[in-house]
């Protein structure tokens, strides 16, 4: 299936397509968790230089000069066929981290946002960010031990969503769990589709 | 790398942000974004024949990269075995791609959304997991 590839196909390399999906939620809800469940490599954390420019300002000259610190974002891989790959990245816990986010939902293919029932506000920064740019995302609703059950319906009320949003109860340490997740959220990025594209 | 730099500290910085370091040193101070390409999942493919030779101003970084992308490899797995950060990387590339040495493939476009088939394939590929 040629349309499956990039049409470079180099020195006989195929390469594949990566599709990216991004793995949200507030501090400690399951991130780094969900993706060494799902990936088939062991899990890989790579670094992002924040500046002292990332924060503030957009002047990038001089960095030489300035402090600079790092901060880790999870990723992971599954391989599906010898033509598409998918990358999950985990995108960092603080607020302050978020100008790295743009570049991590650029060209996603969606998002997971976990959400903790014990701690539910912390997803609502990661819902806004993906509803403000249009990126799909599904909810996984992370059930931690001996947290209070509540029904599906009761989180959806209280973090407003919008009805065609799917929620998925899940268990981030337990790899048919996210697989499950991943599906949903793969199934309603195929529904969007069936619809005209939203103005970005 | 420097985890006392005296003076320095940003406000933003605390210890949720990891030791500060100047990573920069290898780039020589200069930083690359992603709208300049190299998408985090990007593909980087080794020239056919690099004549690494030529270019005695390289860094033995530089060199490992071009070894690491002879099959085909994604910027942030080269940024994983190399263990450098993502940002310095992409300068490393920069370097690689002015001199012919390596190619890119940038993932589609953020407009783009993959056709059903792929979809279909993702999640068939995902149930048989
Ligand atoms: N019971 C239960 N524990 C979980 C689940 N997911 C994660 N945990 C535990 O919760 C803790 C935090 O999980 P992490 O995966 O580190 O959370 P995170 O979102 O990456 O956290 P930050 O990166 O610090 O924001 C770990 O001790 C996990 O073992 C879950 O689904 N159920
Ligand atoms: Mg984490």
């Amino acid at each position: 299936m040629d349309s499956v590839r990039y049409d470079a196909e180099r020195q006989g390399s195929r390469i594949p397509i990566a599709l990216k999906i991004l793995i949200a939620g507030g501090f400690g809800a399951g991130k780094t968790t969900l993706v060494s469940a799902l990936s088939e490599v062991r899990p890989l954390q790579t670094e992002e230089i924040l500046t002292g420019a990332g924060a503030d300002t957009d002047d990038l000259s001089g960095v030489e000069g300035k402090s600079t610190t790092t901060v880790a974002m999870d990723f992971g891989r599954i391989t599906i066929n010898d033509d598409l790959q998918l990358y999950l990245f985990g995108t960092p816990g603080q607020d302050r981290f978020w100008f790295l986010w743009d570049e991590l939902a650029f060209g996603a293919l969606g998002a997971v946002v976990l959400a903790d029932t014990r701690r539910l506000a912390d997803c609502f920064p990661s819902i806004d960010y993906f509803e403000q740019r249009g990126v799909p995302f599904v909810v996984g609703v992370n059930c931690f031990d001996g947290s209070q059950r509540f029904s599906l319906e009761a989180v959806r009320r209280a973090l407003d969503l919008d009805p065609d949003v799917p929620m998925v109860l899940c268990d981030a340490r337990d790899r048919q769990s996210g697989k499950a997740v991943l599906i949903s959220l793969v199934e309603h990025v195929a529904r969007q589709r069936g619809e005209p594209v939203p103005a970005a | 790398m420097r985890s006392d730099l005296p003076g320095h500290r940003h406000e933003w910085l605390d210890d949720d942000a990891g030791p500060v370091v100047r990573p920069y040193t290898l780039t020589g101070g200069r930083v690359r974004s992603c709208a300049d390409g190299f998408d985090l999942v990007a593909y980087v493919l080794a020239s056919p024949n690099p004549d690494l030779g030529a270019y005695p101003e390289l860094h033995p970084e530089h060199r490992l990269l071009v070894e690491l992308a002879g099959q085909g490899t994604p910027v942030v797995e080269l940024a994983a075995d190399l263990d450098l950060a993502v940002g310095v990387v992409r300068v490393l590339l920069g370097d690689l791609l002015t001199r012919g040495l390596v190619a890119v493939q940038q993932p589609p476009r953020a407009t783009y959304l993959p056709d059903n088939d792929i979809l279909k394939a993702v999640v068939d590929g995902l149930r048989a997991l």
